[in-house]
């Protein structure tokens, strides 16, 4: 019934299988509706939020998301500045990942910040001593980046495409988008860099407290250095899954170990440079204010030494090192498992760069206080999950998202010579005269 | 945020901040300026983006 929207030369469900499929992820996205009105109407008593867990489950996801998000402006960045032109075979899923992710850190934190109605504020009355007001400006900025990166992508759809002003939009889009794509870097470079800045200026906290080079705690650095590490891995993750449910092969193997080997050596120089980072911190900052650093790690259930250990070796070296061996990276499932571990780590760095810092007690009156969120908040942290899930399932169908999926997938009837012939559609993010 | 507001005062931290975002706020503004004027302009001359592109 819907043939006619659907990329020429490629293969989908049948459009009831598809709608049902559509139907149970919305059904779970009600879910987190629901919870999200909860919040809304009757406060932020929903929360288990408390005095020690202010920052809790929704901006942990937050700055997960953005983190996982960091592949779509590390691919351009390396397509654009640093011409690795392979790249523009899984750059449209980079930046459509990017998009859901920003997309779902706007909405958490308009969950989050409770009074969404005077969201404008920060930019209006905007405090210029924070870095909570750089992430905003340039979080809302690069979200409007990704949006311009996507337009092209989805007036990519072939019905779309005959209208000739939409047509010719999709062109001239394409051909300014690496003035946009450096946009975006720049502009990620500085949230992601603030996001772990907000931890490191934090003198009043002496467990992520950091030395600075100018204004900027290291943790500025780790951070845009660990999403540019580690969001391309879950480009290559979310990829891999999409085959793994298509039953399908999306894009060629010497792209995937080329973003594995590029995230492998990043991850691995990042964890070195974490690991300096947390030994001068043991051994030199902790100390000069009169503690020790296994103090942090005492007195309480959760928040062990197996934390840092899992963070920076478990999750650190190990994924980084079998992602930058070729027998390893080439293996599918050691990649994969490489992968799953870079994310956890990732994900278990904010966890701890923002839930651990403020929870930490600094007050000799002060106790170890634990936080399990309340079914509102996991609701709404699931909600974004289920609504990247069906914009990927919606641009999956109707756009033409991987470049090869025609070439590595010809269709078997007698017009699979003709379908195949067929020209492969462009890159979203593809500069003029690059084109295929 | 503007120049106006009675908070605004003129110094390196407003520079930096409001400078940054405007000079961003303006790229993104002109580039899509210019993609859409010359997509308007390329249609009245019967362009198809599309031929071309693909």
């Amino acid at each position: 019934m819907d043939s006619a929207l659907i990329p020429e030369g490629v293969k989908r469900c049948s459009l009831w299988k598809f709608l049902l499929a559509l139907a149970l992820v919305g059904a779970v996205m009600l879910w987190g509706v629901y919870a999200m009105l909860l919040c809304w109407i009757k406060g932020l008593n929903q929360t288990n939020m408390n005095d020690y867990y202010g920052f809790a489950l929704w901006i942990w996801a937050d700055l997960a998301v953005i983190a996982l998000g960091g592949g779509a402006f590390f691919t351009g960045l390396l397509k654009y500045v640093f011409g690795k032109d392979q790249l523009k075979y899984i750059i449209n899923y980079a930046v459509l990942i990017g998009f859901i992710c920003y997309s779902s850190a706007q909405l958490i934190l308009g969950i989050d910040v409770g009074q969404p109605l005077r969201g404008w504020f920060i930019f209006w009355h905007a405090n210029v001593h924070s870095m909570l007001t750089e992430v905003a400006f340039c979080l809302t900025c690069y979200f409007i980046v990704l949006t311009i990166e996507y337009i092209p992508l989805a007036l990519d759809n072939r019905q779309i495409q005959k209208v000739p002003f939409f047509a010719n939009l999709t062109h001239n889009m394409h051909s300014a988008m690496a003035v946009f794509a450096a946009t975006g870097a720049f502009l990620s470079f500085f949230h992601q860099g603030s996001l772990g800045g907000v931890s490191g200026v934090l003198f009043g906290r002496p467990f992520s407290f950091r030395e600075h080079i100018l204004i900027w705690p290291y943790t500025f650095f780790l951070f845009t250095w660990s999403a540019a590490a580690f969001g391309p891995s879950f480009t290559l993750f979310v990829t891999w899954l999409t085959e793994k449910i298509t039953r399908k092969k999306l894009v060629k193997d010497e792209v995937i170990h080329m973003v594995a080997k590029i995230s492998g050596w990043m991850i691995f120089t990042y964890i070195i440079a974490k690991s300096i980072d947390t030994l001068y911190w043991m051994f030199a900052t902790a100390p000069s204010q009169g503690l020790q650093w296994s103090f942090f790690y005492q007195n309480n259930p959760l928040y062990g030494k197996w934390i840092l250990f899992t963070e920076i070796i478990i999750c650190g070296f190990l994924p980084g090192l079998l992602l930058i061996f070729k027998a390893t990276r080439e293996n599918p499932t050691t990649r994969v498992a490489a992968l799953v571990l870079g994310i956890v780590g990732v994900c278990l760095n904010r966890w701890v760069m923002v839930l651990q810092t403020l929870a930490a007690p600094v007050m000799p009156f002060d106790s170890w206080v634990m936080y399990i969120p309340s079914w509102q908040e996991v609701a709404t942290t699931i909600l974004p999950i289920t609504y990247g899930i069906i914009l990927i399932m919606i641009s999956h169908r109707y756009l033409p998202i991987f470049p090869q999926e025609r070439e590595l997938n010809p269709i078997d009837t007698p017009d699979a010579p003709e379908a195949a012939e067929l020209p492969e559609p462009a890159p979203a993010v593809v500069a003029e005269g690059q084109s295929a | 945020m503007l120049p106006f507001l009675f908070e605004w005062v003129w110094d390196m931290g407003h520079y930096v901040f409001h400078g940054a975002l405007w000079v961003v706020l303006s790229i993104i503004g002109m580039g899509m300026t210019f993609c859409i004027i010359k997509s308007v302009v390329d249609t009245m001359q019967g362009k198809h983006g599309h031929d071309e592109h693909h």
